[in-house]
């Protein structure tokens, strides 16, 4: 039933994917085996985006389909098992001034699908902010999100701002209007034109 | 105001898109501060002529969407672009003494903050009205449509509007979610039903509210008027674009459904999103000729925004994006009139799609911004005039020198057969001074046709 799980996701199923999970379910199917189904889909569904067979309706699909499924599993975890091994711990959010989010929200909810601890802050968000949280969770990796040209500069102050307060991670940017000309300009270490290239920079850097 | 002839249900296209363009021509009734300037707008307006109907013109047009970058250069924010008209005329007037552009390309971030205020306008935020005052003004993305509209939507999408959507999208506006159909007044005994509530303290209250935007709105085109008119008369700069609509497919998915809605619609409820951007298509072709036709303007501003790469398959774009999309352009064009697509993002999935589907040969103008300008050329150079696309990292973060370079390259592998315009790719909030100058010195030296 797991690669019927499988298939459904990845054909985009919607209806089918949320139906067959109940039936594992009823049959006593362990809610962890329904999950690593889910993983093992958005798997092949982040391959099939990188090689451009698939798209942004997809992703969003497939979160929404993800979230209909999870709901379902997580009142039958036996306990939290927030032992999950995590790859690594990224800060992320839409820069000072930008509140533009879907973007963000796709890439996070892509890294966190692939075993990163995100911590999403949100759109508009000030360097010390990032600063602050970088301190808290102790996280090796930021990301920072910018559609608007208006986002070059709180970029580069963020990447200025993590470097004075002497925090050593690694940036990351994206956005409609970023290319590798901005990420010289920011200081940062990295850009990305997508969700999976986000996914990629962070597990080469985990 | 463009004036229609007598007989124009009788003209053909070309017909009366000759008509439109000889009213945007005409020194006739404009005022010059010189034969100057006179003569430069007789010859910029036909430079544009050319590049349109696929020609080669005296020098390759400069036709720049500027949007904030004025302010950088005339030292106001976006808060006083959008609420001291004073200060921004006075810094349009400085950009433009700077720059000396060829046309007066509307910029994006002037818009009439008073006018927002007064309807509540919630799908934006713009500073003063939710953002700092030094920040551009965004959209707020969010279903203002809901998933089970959309069947009130296809069978009358204006009254959907007005009476649902606009109550919900405009907080001073709720009371007109009270108002039944206007069909109520066909009859003197059945006119009650529609003006009782109209007398009603809330009807009432979303009618005040929005006479007052209207004020405001009017203060607003008089000072763009006069900031406008001043430099058409001075440096003989004409008005580009006009009017001004969008694709079906981008009317809902903007601002109805959001792109996170309209994206589930497409897999959950497919045949209704179909239905939606049908019925929108006459909708969309009479925005563009009733808001280029009270511009007197020849051009319709379409910017393009779901169907560019990566936001759809193919597939999708086929079957969601491009038929109505195009049927829009076949109507405008049918008006005589020009569209003038600002092709935000990428088309370069899409390019060979749409050249095997074309509108009408010479008649349309694409301002591509992150698609590759050869294949552009490849695809639709000959049946289409094409323009673009100086980056915004490059004018931001780049040298005069790398400006330099990559204008001459547009030019000499672009724009080397005519039919094609300078631009920048996407509308420009910020560049260094030098870049931009050497932007327009390049294209005005080296883009002369011998």
């Amino acid at each position: 039933m797991s690669q019927q799980l499988i298939d459904a996701i990845t054909d985009m199923r919607e209806d089918d994917a949320l139906n067959i999970t109940d039936e594992m379910l009823e049959k006593g199917t362990n809610p962890l085996e329904v999950l690593e189904a889910c993983r093992l889909a958005m798997e092949v569904i982040g391959k099939r985006f990188e090689e451009g067979d698939c798209f942004v309706p997809e992703l969003i699909l497939a979160g929404e389909v993800m979230k209909g499924i999870t709901d379902k599993v997580k009142p039958l975890m036996q306990e939290q098992t927030d032992d999950a091994k995590k790859l690594g711990k990224i800060v992320f959010g839409t820069v000072q001034g930008d509140i533009h989010d879907i973007a963000k929200d796709i890439v996070a909810f892509m890294l966190d699908i692939n075993g990163f601890e995100v911590h999403d802050l949100g759109v508009d968000v000030p360097p010390a902010k990032f600063v602050d949280k970088v301190k808290e969770t102790g996280a090796t990796m930021v990301g920072l999100s910018g559609f608007l040209t208006l986002a070059y500069d709180p970029m580069k102050d963020t990447v200025e701002a993590l470097k004075d307060a002497g925090l050593d991670v690694k940036v990351m940017i994206g956005g409609g209007q970023i290319d590798d000309q901005i990420r010289v300009y920011t200081g940062a270490d990295a850009y990305g034109r997508d969700a999976m290239a986000a996914v990629a920079l962070a597990k080469q850097w985990a | 105001m463009f004036t229609p002839s007598d007989n124009w249900k009788k003209l053909t296209p070309a017909e009366k898109r000759e008509a439109r363009f000889a009213s945007w021509m005409s020194t006739e009734g404009r005022t010059f501060a010189s034969t100057e300037a006179e003569q430069e707008y007789a010859r910029r307006s036909q430079r544009i002529k050319d590049v349109i109907e696929l020609k080669k013109p005296d020098r390759v047009p400069l036709a720049p969407f500027i949007g904030g970058y004025f302010m950088k250069v005339g030292g106001i924010t976006p808060y006083e672009t959008m609420y001291d008209y004073d200060k921004y005329t006075e810094a349009w007037h400085k950009f433009n003494e700077e720059f000396r552009l060829d046309y007066l390309i509307f910029s994006g971030a002037f818009n009439p903050g008073k006018v927002f205020d007064k309807l509540g306008y919630k799908v934006y935020r713009w500073p003063g009205g939710g953002l700092a005052k030094d920040v551009d003004f965004q959209c707020v993305e969010g279903e203002y449509m809901m998933a089970d509209e959309y069947d009130q939507f296809i069978a009358d999408p204006e009254a959907y509007y007005m009476r649902t959507y606009m109550p919900r999208a405009f907080s001073a506006l709720e009371g007109w979610a009270m108002l039944p159909s206007f069909f109520a007044t066909m009859e003197l005994p059945m006119a009650p039903a529609l003006m009782i509530p109209v007398g009603l303290p809330p009807v009432q209250a979303a009618f005040k509210a929005f006479i007052e935007a209207g004020q405001a709105a009017l203060e607003f085109a008089e000072a763009m008027g006069k900031a406008d008119g001043y430099l058409q008369a001075q440096y003989g700069m004409p008005a580009l674009p006009g009017g001004f609509t969008k694709a079906p497919f981008d009317y809902i998915g903007d601002t109805l459904r959001g792109t996170r809605g309209i994206m589930l619609d497409t897999y959950r409820q497919p045949d209704k999103v179909l239905a939606a951007v049908e019925r929108l298509v006459p909708i969309a072709i009479q925005m563009g000729v009733q808001t280029a036709s009270a511009n007197n303007n020849p051009f319709v501003f379409i910017p393009l925004h779901k169907g560019a790469d990566g936001f759809m398959s193919n597939k999708d774009f086929k079957r969601f994006y491009w038929p109505t999309y195009k049927a829009v352009l076949e109507g405008l064009i049918a008006e005589g009139l020009v569209p003038w697509n600002l092709v935000e993002g990428g088309y370069n999935t899409r390019l060979e799609i749409i050249a095997n589907d074309p509108p009408p040969a010479a008649s349309t103008y694409w301002n591509f911004d992150q698609t590759d300008m050869l294949e552009a050329k490849k695809h639709f150079g000959s049946w289409a005039a094409i323009a673009g696309n100086v980056p915004s990292s490059m004018l931001h973060a780049g040298s005069p020198e790398q400006i330099t370079d990559y204008v001459k390259h547009l030019i000499d592998n672009v724009g080397q057969d005519g039919g094609y315009a300078m631009a920048t790719g996407a509308v420009l909030d910020h560049s260094t001074i030098e870049n931009l100058h050497a932007m327009v010195k390049t294209c005005k030296e080296y883009g002369v046709y011998s």
